[in-house]
């Protein structure tokens, strides 16, 4: 084999009371689609940063074609043709997609070339985009085009594409898939990160895996096993949730009609909403992020009113209820953001644990607040749910994502809800944990409760749910029951794929090679 | 190369002792500036520092800190709820006056009667003048969304005019000779606030340590307390919570509003004695100050009242002893506060030295 393209050897990289990096070495081969597979919090982040000149290794070196390589900042990474395209968009709302990407260069040509630019790499690699669009307008998928789109027009060597579909339906990401396997054919090595197996046996040619920070092995994930590579992953065997299937009992939570504009600008509108979920039952709602997630929570945890009568519990109307008259019937709910939704930052684990058990925990008396109780109850949290810290005097912020989200869920769960509703119950949170939570939520159905789980994890959905619908723009498909449905059939009940009706990679470049 | 490096939890010895090393560093740096205008620094220190708490005078400069130290309690712990919950009066300055106002006029309807009921309904109509002039901005930002900060500000200016107005017009001592100013309340048994004015006690330090106590109960030990840090922390965690927004800011600039009335009251009818064109001294403004010289911590904010008090008694000595001038004085206490700010985020961060380029 000739040259790799970029190889790491030894790379380590420290932060405070943790190795993010110990001794990684591995090569990226010309024209190879590389994946890096860990779990969260398993330094994939921290490798592709110090690559990319974000982040200095503290020792270890790099080649680039055969060159020591070890970019200072950003820029230089890109002069030498590293290009990355984050889990998190930097994208500005108000601006156009043309204006976006201008922002992204540093010497950004006349709008007009530039729109041009934009529209024959968009043709070329199958990703239909119209520049003069409103970011704001656009949707999850069609966002990370644009940012797709900026790396191209930088002709890039290497493509870092960190966890990319997440926010995609399974058509979306079929598109990617083509897009990359074309670009590969033309010559660009993908260094791409992620956690779901099943992508990267069916686009990678190599896959090195990290746990803890450390090189566990590499293999080719077409020869390999979706559980062998797993099993690398977690360095342990994995415990699949069980349930105990329960007949569902009588209509608990009865939503119809429920229409909600949104707070913020970009928001979503939620349009007629309809569902009802029975006692034990679990109806997972999927879609791409931004399609009304947010709105659907907040207009069931009492955060939004909406009309009288769109929402009702055991009959009763909540619909204009606030959180805490919603939880003292039993309507509980944990929001997506737990650093300043779900919990506040700066306060400590036991006054998180007020936040919400105040009412059915019966932690204030005439207003004045029980601590010792309330200490009590955010210990139980912590014991039952195996939340790893210090101390319940701990800051919320110092908790690792993972660790806090079983916090949050467990805080909900211990309350004994009637309704419980989730925003991505395990977004961010290790394999493991993320077990342990879907079990809890599990348990608890059998138990007797009538859970919704929103979600954008298509595997977590199907494996715990009971009915499955999707919220696409606001909207909710019909329900289905989760066993047995199709992935086609899920990513069209998602909108199918947003902002085109079919593209075919090989006819738009004939296009694209014509105009 | 030296770096910021954010904690993971705020350090609880740092936020405790920034403030002390705040003032030693203060001491040195202000003890250069004297030295640098021709004066013993020792001395100039000791004078403002030592002389107005030990000195030989000091029988008549305690009761002067206390005097000055009440009014900036009473109001800095009103601002510190409403800062705690991220509302910003700016306008104590003109509750104060508004309080004074309402207070003195029911006094001076009655005079020269004399009862043990007119001071408790004086006491009253101070806090609900207070009251009333914060919920203006209160109202304003509730119902159409406006920026308190800004309305409450101009709201002083309002005041001053209507303090004006008042010491020429309806409240004029009828006995005064046509000079501007209403009677005084020392000639006024049961209108005023004084416990014993020898000793330089009046009601109002009585109030400030009552305040000081209500509101540590309140922030430590009531749901409302915790809702208002919460909602500065974190206000989509607050509506999460069922934190009702609107009403938060109903209290919380109501309350500072009357605390504020409450200081004004008990300065016009004690220390200050009359409603007077000149009346307003600026303790409104100080106590944002002192507010946050305390950390919005009930005791911090005595703690830094007493020490702001200090450095005006202190430096008037200075002032008048070693014939400091005033500027002199006002860049000293600039000083305390740039440091006390500056060693502040010491308690969120530590500083890290790195070798540039390796790590």
């Amino acid at each position: 084999m000739s040259t790799p393209l970029l190889s790491i050897k030894g790379l380590t990289k420290t932060y405070p009371g943790v190795v993010a990096n110990d001794d990684v070495s591995f090569d990226i081969g010309t024209n190879e689609v590389h994946a890096l597979l860990g779990e969260n919090g398993a330094g994939k982040s921290t490798l592709v940063k110090m690559i990319y000149g974000l982040v200095k290794p503290d020792s270890g070196t790099m080649t680039w074609n055969g060159q020591p390589f070890a970019p200072p900042e950003p820029k230089a990474a890109r002069a030498s043709g590293v290009a990355m395209v984050f889990q998190h968009f930097s994208l500005f709302d108000a601006l156009s997609v043309a204006e976006n990407v201008a922002l992204g260069m540093e010497n950004p040509p006349a709008m007009r070339d530039l729109a041009r630019r934009i529209r024959r790499v968009s043709e070329t690699y199958g990703l239909p985009l119209d520049p003069n669009r409103t970011v704001g307008d656009l949707s999850a998928g069609e966002r990370q085009r644009v940012e797709i789109i900026r790396c191209l027009l930088q002709d890039p060597k290497l493509l870092i594409m960190d966890e990319p579909t997440s926010v995609l339906t399974p058509q979306e990401v079929e598109i990617l898939f083509q897009t990359l396997n074309k670009l590969k054919a033309e010559g660009t090595s993908i260094l791409y990160i992620s956690h779901k197996l099943e992508e990267i046996r069916a686009l990678c040619d190599h896959a090195t895996i990290l746990r803890l920070g450390k090189n566990v092995g590499e293999c080719v994930p077409a020869d390999t096993s979706a559980r062998d590579m797993a099993e690398l992953m977690v360095g342990d065997t994995l415990q699949t949730p069980t349930r105990t299937t329960e007949k569902a009992g009588d209509v608990v939570l009865d939503v119809s009609g429920l229409t909600l504009e949104p707070t913020n600008d970009y928001g979503t509108t939620l349009k007629n909403i309809h569902f009802t979920v029975r006692a034990g039952e679990i109806l997972g709602i999927g879609g791409v992020a931004g399609n009304g997630q947010d709105e659907l929570l907040a207009a069931l945890s009492g955060e939004s009113l909406t009309w009288p009568d769109s929402i009702k519990v055991n009959g009763q109307d909540v619909a204009n209820l606030g959180p805490n008259a919603r939880r003292e019937l039993g309507i509980l709910a944990a929001p997506e953001e737990r650093l300043g939704h779900a919990a506040a930052p700066d306060l400590s684990l036991t006054e998180n644990a007020l936040l919400t058990g105040a009412i059915r925990e019966g932690l204030t008396n005439n207003g004045f607040v029980n601590w010792s109780k309330t200490t009590e109850f955010a210990d139980t949290i912590i014991k039952e749910f195996d939340v790893r810290t210090p101390g319940n005097h701990v800051a919320a912020r110092a908790l690792s994502g993972g660790n806090l989200q079983k916090f949050v869920i467990g805080r909900e769960v211990l309350q004994r809800p009637e309704v419980l509703v989730v925003n991505q119950p395990t977004w961010g949170v290790d394999a493991a944990a993320a077990a342990s939570i879907r079990q809890a939520l599990l348990d608890l159905a059998a138990g007797g409760a009538a859970i919704v789980v929103i979600s954008q994890d298509l595997d977590e959905l199907m494996e715990i749910s009971d009915r499955f619908g999707a919220l696409n723009e606001g909207r909710l498909s019909d329900l289905r029951p989760a066993a047995g449905l199709s992935i086609d059939e899920i990513g069209l009940m998602m909108g199918g794929a947003h902002g085109m009706e079919v593209a075919h990679v090989g006819e738009e470049e004939k296009e694209g090679a014509s105009a | 190369m030296i770096a910021l490096e954010k904690r993971p939890t705020p350090s609880r010895a740092l936020s405790l002792s920034t403030p002390i090393i705040a003032v030693i560093i203060t001491m040195i740096m202000g003890g250069l500036l004297f030295s640098v205008l021709g004066k013993n620094p020792i001395e100039a220190i000791r004078t403002i520092f030592w002389d107005p708490v030990f000195g030989e005078f000091a029988f008549y400069y305690r009761p002067q800190l206390l005097v000055k130290a009440a009014p900036l309690v009473l109001i800095a712990i009103g601002l510190s709820l409403g800062f705690k919950a991220g509302i910003w009066n700016i306008g104590a300055e003109g509750q104060y006056i508004m309080g004074a106002i309402c207070g003195a006029a029911v006094g001076l309807a009655f005079y020269p009667t004399e009862s043990r009921l007119i001071f408790p309904l004086m006491i009253v109509a101070g806090a609900l003048g207070g009251w009333a002039w914060g919920m203006i901005p209160a109202l304003l930002k509730v119902r159409f969304g406006t920026n308190e900060i800004l309305v409450s500000l101009m709201l002083v200016y309002v005041a001053d005019q209507l303090l004006a107005s008042m010491s020429l017009g309806l409240l004029r001592n009828p006995e005064g000779m046509g000079f501007p100013g209403s009677r005084n309340f020392s000639d006024f048994a049961a209108g005023s606030s004084w416990i014993n004015e020898a000793a330089g006690l009046h009601w109002g330090m009585a109030f400030a340590f009552i305040a000081v106590i209500f509101s540590y109960i309140l922030l430590n030990r009531h749901i409302l307390g915790f809702n208002i840090r919460l909602t500065g922390e974190a206000p989509r965690a607050a509506r999460f919570a069922g934190v009702n927004p609107t009403r938060l800011i109903l209290f919380c600039l109501g309350t500072s509003g009357a605390l504020a009335g409450l200081a004004g009251f008990f300065e016009v009818t004690g220390p200050s004695g009359q409603i007077n064109i000149d009346f307003a001294s600026g303790y409104g403004f100080t106590a944002i100050i002192v507010a946050f010289l305390g950390r919005l911590h009930p005791v911090g904010i005595l703690l830094a009242a007493l020490l702001m008090a200090l450095t005006y008694v202190g430096g008037d000595l200075a002032q008048g002893n070693l014939g400091l001038p005033s500027a002199a004085i006002q860049v000293f206490q600039g000083m305390l506060l740039f440091f006390l700010l500056a060693l502040d985020l010491l308690t969120n961060y530590r500083v890290v030295l790195k070798t540039k380029g390796a790590a």
